[in-house]
């Protein structure tokens, strides 16, 4: 392991990169919020369980691709990649569970 | 902390052009794992020839595979960091176990598959289950062919090949698997944890 400090200043560009503390102290916290996620399973929180869920979804998934995925220090170039494939889907299958009546379904 | 990764290359955009195509690749595995699982939740309620997904599905086993395969995601970032550093040893080590929790999530899908499929649920028995194998099915490929990226890079790793100086190739690597981790957070969630339909 390295230092406890939070970051370390790159000297070849600029970077900052977190210790390994500070991969750990976020993995730690992937873990509460999956325990979380978890309970809901066991704990009935009636109409916000699903949207609950989401946000815990999102949380996890901003974490692991801002800091385990390094997006962000790396070029913002690789950020616009991986999301315009995340908008595009989310707009072509929205459209296609559209069509499908899903939501109406329930 | 040295980090060869984040150095300027000499290409048009001053960056890796192999780190660009990664990311690309990702992009387009969106769309992917967008479309099987906008298939699955299309699908879900159609199981009037087999088991239910809400009868069938075991929360407590997926939960600790879930939590398994996010583990690996901790493990991976720090086979990268310790390579940055130049720690050879710790970098192998971390390597090894990416590619063990990878294989102990790969080891309780097939359990699960297998448990499934006594109980009545094969691919073809009815829309849901060849949606539902389809997507954890291809996800398990993705987490497969993952582990042998990573074993590969063991074997480089003891051939004297894998140094701090292309710490960028196990960058790559790590990305491809960060992804696979990001996906299952996804799954896990809306095929597991949403509640699903009972017989």
């Amino acid at each position: 392991m390295s230092t406890d400090t939070d970051t370390d200043t790159d000297s070849g560009a600029g970077h900052e990169h977190p210790t390994d503390a500070r991969y750990v102290r976020i993995a730690i916290l992937l873990a509460v919020i999956t325990a979380a996620e978890v309970s809901t399973y066991y704990v009935d929180i009636g109409p916000v369980l699903i949207p609950a869920l989401m946000v815990m979804m999102v949380v996890k998934f901003f974490y692991v691709a801002a800091w385990f995925m390094h997006l962000r220090f790396d070029s913002v170039l690789f950020t616009r990649f991986f999301v315009t494939g995340l908008i595009l889907a989310t707009a072509v299958y929205s459209i296609a569970l559209t069509v499908f009546e899903f939501w109406s379904k329930g | 902390m040295s980090s060869e990764a984040h150095l300027v290359h000499d290409t048009g955009t001053g960056i890796s052009n192999n780190k660009l195509l990664m990311w690309a690749f990702l992009g387009s595995e969106c769309l992917l794992f967008g479309g099987l699982i906008s298939a699955y939740l299309i699908n879900r309620s159609r199981f009037h020839t087999g088991p239910a997904p809400g009868d069938i599905f075991d929360i407590p086993f997926t939960s600790v595979s879930s939590f398994v395969l996010l583990m690996s995601s901790l493990t991976m970032v720090l086979a990268l960091s310790a390579l940055q550093r130049g720690d050879i040893r710790n970098n192998r080590i971390w390597l090894l176990t990416t590619a063990l929790l990878g294989s102990l999530f790969i080891g309780g899908q097939v359990y699960e598959f297998t448990t499934f499929l006594r109980e009545g649920l094969g691919y073809t028995t009815s829309p849901f289950s060849s949606a539902f194998f389809t997507l954890t099915g291809f996800h398990g490929i993705h987490v497969s062919i993952g582990i042998v990226m990573l074993m590969s890079l063991v074997i480089s790793s003891y051939r004297g090949t894998l140094t701090q100086k292309n710490s960028e190739t196990v960058e790559i690597v790590g990305l491809y698997w960060h992804f696979v981790d990001v996906v299952w957070i996804f799954i896990f969630t809306v095929i597991y944890l949403v509640p699903s339909p009972t017989s």
